[in-house]
């Protein structure tokens, strides 16, 4: 419950009314409000400005420093207010998270500043609203990054828990800094990498001549090295492919991958031609094939962090890509077609057809202007020049717009990433929340069990064990309760439900009967767990709750057939028993032994009866229990 | 100040606005800008004296709820998604909306689709301050959801399926579907006494009273504030 409708608590409690005529149990007492007295202003001093408030603003949230008594540590008695030797900036906007239930982050404060100052009032920053958080969190980033900088490098030689020899390949591989028979392995496929291309280029080269031949590329002049060269470069990278295809953790997906496309596309020219290797109908195919070698400069991308970001960027760019070229194929076809018709009529004219237009337009719009087709008549000349002009415009309007998107996807891509992450945090913290306040509904359940557990039997010494409320908390805590009497249903967390589930279904087995018992030994004492730490003070704890139980087994071993409802009538019985503060037969009876279900003879019968029938023979005789599975006993 | 039924009169101009912009290069319609032009709408309280007259609180105590209203209401009146928002807030395990709606209606006495500082007091005046009679005649109107002075067994389930939904998921023992429907076929049971399928405010009222549970709990309201 945010603090911040802490002031319409009264309307809430209020509403409750409307709960009040259908509830078939009493409801609980009210929590008294022990030191009721009138609202006051206390003064802030810090640093000299003066801060007013009401005192209750700063009670709502009790566990920080303003809210709790350690303000009273600052007092100062002469004036008669809370003196605070610190930044007046930022407290104002710890009090206005006091004010609001919002805690923002001003943008001109430094981090740790503003981290310390919260620290010292006790106030967690992830309560820090939603409209700030992320510049929050990216500052405290930022910050983090630059303490840890030295740190980065070492980190990754940390001892990692033992990998396998698979795994450890595989980091290799992706890691090169990792260890330095990486790195060699990083460097030597890198050196033959380029090795490779350089063949490949240089093979073309004309590299003087035989005598009695003309003029021969270096390829096939010294044909035999060349061939050395390139089987050992394709003996290298297919070792290299085979043993990350072993080392990867998933090959499907590694075999999937484009860096393994091109690997593969990489080598297999070389065992294409090793295969055919002297067939002459298929050489022009084989030529083609060699082409593909020039693939290998693009397995230069895994050594460069930079090649693979352009790759990415124009992978996500190909929308604006496409959007250019569609424009420009419009433009080249209304111009082509213009051009192609000017040009009809003179002769000798080189626009024999449309498509032949086309390269001059592009030349054209490209500004190229090789000026092997050039327009002759004045209306192809006018058109011409026109398309010059619109040539320089079309291409150039869409390049900034390519460019600013490369440095936003860019940009875009970090502060994804960045987001994703904070996004499991913040839904964590949403949710930790959210069950921050039911579950502290629940932990004070438990011990205002235990309180009145412990005052029922006597024991005044003991003081209120865990941690004491707010009246604000207890307020809230007891409309919850009002509701659960209404319903005659329990709060719990979802852990117990699951597993209550999860128990029923397991109950619903009609074989078993003694050993239902024994097989369940943690039903019992799991879902009754909670109720045993009032009797025991050990919190979970399987040995006192089967003591416990151990009277009850005689009823529920005959009850066990049936479904849930058996093991509620002693457990609901045991929350009613305890908490019902109303029923003045309870002062006198020990927890230990009062709430043991006495089970009806319908309900002794093994057969799955959910609905065993009321069983109240206590002093409250006006509540029928038909509606619900619970049912109230009394005390033997 | 609604300027989109002016625009959307004509579609013709529709047409030439929409080719305006796809040449302008803006296509997203630009409905930020209408809700923009929301409440400024604000509504201030009668004074501190007459609210005094009208209610039972004490002047302490009208200043001390109208600061805790005005937190989360500056505009001066609730609206029912607010009042459902503010009300969840007490019930994060369940969902509290369908029972938010039925207060608000409730609150709400002149049906103007909002609640302003007057009627919440005047609501909470009864509640908290008025006479056991008064509380259950104001629990009788909440009941009874189209105000038609008797509570049928349809509204009596509406309500008490709202009440159940609060729990939310998670309870012990785990919520059944007929657990509503059996909770008001007791209350039916308790309450009317002619047996004819509507409980009316006189046999609401006489069976409270005659029901020692519902006579204390109802005393419980007497220091809420």
């Amino acid at each position: 419950m945010a603090a911040g409708v802490a002031a319409w608590l009264p309307f809430a409690r209020a509403a409750a009314i409307g709960w009040m005529p259908v509830a078939n149990c009493p409801m609980p007492l009210a929590p008294a409000d022990k030191n009721k007295r009138q609202d006051e202003l206390i003064v802030l001093n810090v640093s000299g400005r003066r801060f007013q408030t009401w005192r209750t603003t700063l009670e709502r949230y009790p566990d920080t420093l303003l809210g709790s008594t350690e303000k009273e540590f600052f007092f100062n008695e002469d004036t008669k207010e809370y003196f605070f030797d610190r930044d007046p900036e930022v407290f104002r906007c710890v009090l206005n998270f006091y004010r609001t239930g919002k805690l923002h982050y001003p943008r001109y404060e430094c981090i740790s500043a503003y981290d310390d100052e919260l620290a010292f009032y006790g106030i967690l920053p992830e309560i820090i609203g939603d409209c700030c958080y992320e510049e929050y969190k990216d500052r405290k980033r930022e910050n983090a990054e630059r303490l840890m900088d030295d740190n980065d490098s070492e980190n990754n030689q940390e001892s990692m828990p033992s990998l396998s020899f698979r795994q450890t390949m595989w980091r290799a591989f992706e890691n090169p800094h990792t260890s330095t028979l990486a790195l060699v392995f990083y460097y030597v496929t890198g050196f033959f990498i380029a090795v490779s291309v350089i063949t490949n280029v240089v093979e073309t080269v004309p590299c003087g001549t035989v005598p009695g031949s003309k003029e021969l590329p270096c390829g096939e002049r010294y044909s035999v090295a060349f061939f050395c060269l390139d089987t050992a470069c394709v003996m290298i990278f297919t070792v290299e492919y085979l043993l990350r295809l072993f080392a990867a953790p998933s090959r499907y997906r590694f075999i999937r991958s484009v860096m393994s496309i091109i690997d593969v596309v990489a080598i297999m020219p070389y065992y294409i031609g090793l295969v055919m290797a002297n067939n002459e109908d298929v050489s022009g195919a084989f030529v083609t094939l060699r082409v593909f070698r020039v693939f290998r400069i693009f397995k230069f991308s895994r050594h460069s962090q930079g090649l693979r970001i352009l790759g990415y960027t124009l992978k996500s760019c190909a929308s604006e890509l496409g959007f250019l070229l569609f424009s420009l194929t419009m433009a080249i076809i209304i111009f082509a077609t213009v051009m192609f018709y000017a040009e009809k009529g003179s002769s000798a004219s080189k626009f024999t057809s449309i498509p032949a237009s086309f390269w001059y337009t592009i030349v054209t719009m490209t500004t190229l202007g090789y000026g092997d087709m050039v327009p002759k008549t004045i209306a192809g000349k006018i058109f011409g020049s026109i398309c010059s002009l619109s040539g320089v415009l079309v291409i150039a309007l869409p390049v900034p717009v390519i460019v600013s998107n490369f440095s936003r996807i860019y940009h875009q891509n970090q502060r994804a990433d960045k987001r994703r992450a904070q996004k499991k945090a913040r839904l964590a913290r949403i949710r930790v929340a959210k069950t921050g306040s039911s579950n502290a509904y629940l932990h004070s359940k438990r011990n205002g069990l235990l309180n009145e557990a412990l005052e029922l039997t006597g024991t005044p010494e003991e003081e209120h064990m865990g941690k004491s409320t707010s009246l604000i908390e207890s307020q809230h805590h007891h409309l919850l309760h009002c509701l659960e009497k209404t319903t005659n249903h329990e709060f719990i967390d979802e852990q117990m439900f699951e597993q209550n589930c999860m128990e029923s279904s397991m109950q619903n087995y009609p074989s078993t009967r003694s050993p239902s018992l024994s097989s369940h030994p943690g039903l019992t004492t799991t879902c009754c767990s909670r109720r045993s730490k009032k009797t025991t003070h050990l919190p979970n704890s399987n040995l006192p709750a089967t003591r416990l139980r151990s009277m009850q087994e005689l009823s529920t071993i005959h009850i066990q057939g049936s479904e849930q409802p058996s093991l509620t009538t002693s457990r609901s019985s045991l929350n009613l028993k305890a908490d019902d503060g109303l029923r003045p037969n309870c002062k006198t009876s020990q927890i230990t032994t009062a709430i043991i279900s006495i089970p009806t003879p319908p309900a002794l019968t093994p057969e799955g009866e959910s609905r065993p029938p009321p069983a109240s023979p206590g002093p409250n005789t006006n509540i029928p229990s038909i509606a619900s599975n619970v049912v109230k006993v009394s005390a033997l | 100040m609604n300027r989109c039924p002016r625009r959307c009169r004509s579609p013709l101009g529709q047409a030439a606005r929409s080719l305006y912009q796809l040449v302008a290069g803006s296509l997203s319609p630009d409905s930020v800008e209408d809700e923009f032009e929301l409440s400024t709408v604000c509504h201030r309280p009668e004074g501190l004296e007459q609210l005094q007259e009208q209610t039972k609180f004490t002047r302490k105590e009208l200043q001390v709820l109208y600061r805790g209203f005005k937190n989360e209401c500056p505009s001066g009146i609730v609206n029912e998604e607010n009042f459902k928002q503010i009300y969840s807030q007490f019930f994060p395990q369940g969902d509290s909306s369908t029972y938010a709606t039925f207060l608000f209606n409730a609150f709400d006495t002149n049906h103007d689709g909002s609640v302003s500082f007057e009627d919440f007091v005047a609501g909470l005046s009864v509640i908290l301050r008025g006479t056991i009679d008064d509380r259950l005649n104001w629990a009788f109107n909440l009941y009874d959801l189209n105000k038609d002075g008797c509570i049928t067994k349809e509204e009596m389930l509406d309500i008490m399926k709202s009440i159940y939904d609060m729990m939310g998921k998670y309870t012990y023992p785990a919520l059944r579907e007929e657990a509503p429907r059996e909770h008001v076929e007791t209350f039916f049971q308790k309450m009317d006494r002619n047996k004819d399928g509507v409980v009316t405010i006189e046999e609401f009222i006489e069976s409270c009273q005659k029901d020692e549970n519902i006579m204390r709990s109802m005393q419980l309201f007497d220091n809420v504030i």
